[in-house]
């Protein structure tokens, strides 16, 4: 959790790191510099991404919330129909791509600070990429085969 | 080399419980949360497109009363997850970081979530 409220330092860092690499020797090369990746290989991807795919779910999950909001019916065929629209298609397949990769990284960090030991941690970050990149899919999935199949 | 009996730094346990603790452990959990409502959206989804699963018993299921908690808990989880996310995103750019800010904007938090949910959730 304390990562969480480190993050804000993050574009103030970039600048003074930024500064850094123009006034002060590094052994570093200026490419590894410009990455910014450490040791770890992966630098802020994990961070950032979080980010920009909450910024996506403002839009597509207040999108979701108000388009079933205004659903006359929840019948099989009505939803049908409504699945089958393009443009709901459309946010249908972006929202499902994009709550599965931000409950993804979501459920890593979760991960990553309360499960023991290296291997069942191994273990578990792999399952859980597993199991959203499925939910992911199966998302697609349906929601191809309504928009594309025939109506009900 | 003997770990045991070290001196440690002041942890959680010394301080009085601030509201910013709070929503901060309630951000992990109503994501958990949210991440098993995303299961039920997928299964949703796979009963409208597939009559392997069978609709009407996942509606039936979300009609009655462990489906209608299930749907408010969510609802509530959402919109938590939602207002606290954007606080976060705020903290992202560098502001509102002063205690005082950042208790005021934890019961904005909680101000924010109650209305919208109550109002989301009358609304339907």
């Amino acid at each position: 959790m304390v990562r969480d409220y480190c993050h804000g330092r993050f574009y103030r860092g970039l600048l003074v790191y930024g500064l850094g690499g123009v006034f002060e020797m590094s052994l570093s090369s200026p490419l590894s510099r410009v990455l910014g990746s450490g040791s770890a290989k992966e630098g802020t991807d994990h961070w950032w991404m979080q980010r920009v795919t909450a910024v996506g779910l403002l839009i597509l999950g207040l999108w979701f919330l108000i388009s079933i909001a205004a659903l006359e019916s929840f019948a099989h065929d009505d939803m049908h129909a409504w699945v089958r629209e393009p443009m709901n298609a459309l946010m249908l397949l972006l929202a499902g791509l994009t709550i599965a990769w931000h409950s993804a990284l979501g459920v890593q960090v979760v991960i990553e600070d309360y499960v023991r030991g290296p291997a069942l941690k191994v273990v578990s970050i792999i399952l859980n990429k597993f199991v959203h990149l499925f939910l992911g899919a199966a998302a697609v999935f349906a929601v191809l085969k309504v928009a594309l199949g025939a109506p009900l | 080399m003997n770990t045991e009996g070290r001196p440690l730094s002041p942890h959680l346990t010394i301080y009085r419980w601030p509201i910013t603790m709070t929503l901060s452990i309630l951000h992990r959990m109503t994501g958990v949360a949210l991440s098993i409502g995303l299961i039920a959206f997928v299964i949703w989804l796979e009963a409208i497109a597939f009559d392997a699963v069978p609709y009407d018993s996942v509606k039936a299921f979300m009609d009655s009363l462990p489906g209608q908690v299930m749907l408010f808990g969510w609802c509530l989880s959402f919109f938590f997850h939602l207002s606290n996310g954007v606080r976060h995103l705020i903290w992202d750019s560098g502001r509102l970081f002063e205690k005082s800010q950042a208790n005021a904007s934890s019961w904005f938090v909680i101000i924010a979530t109650v209305v919208f949910t109550a109002a989301y959730w009358f609304m339907v």
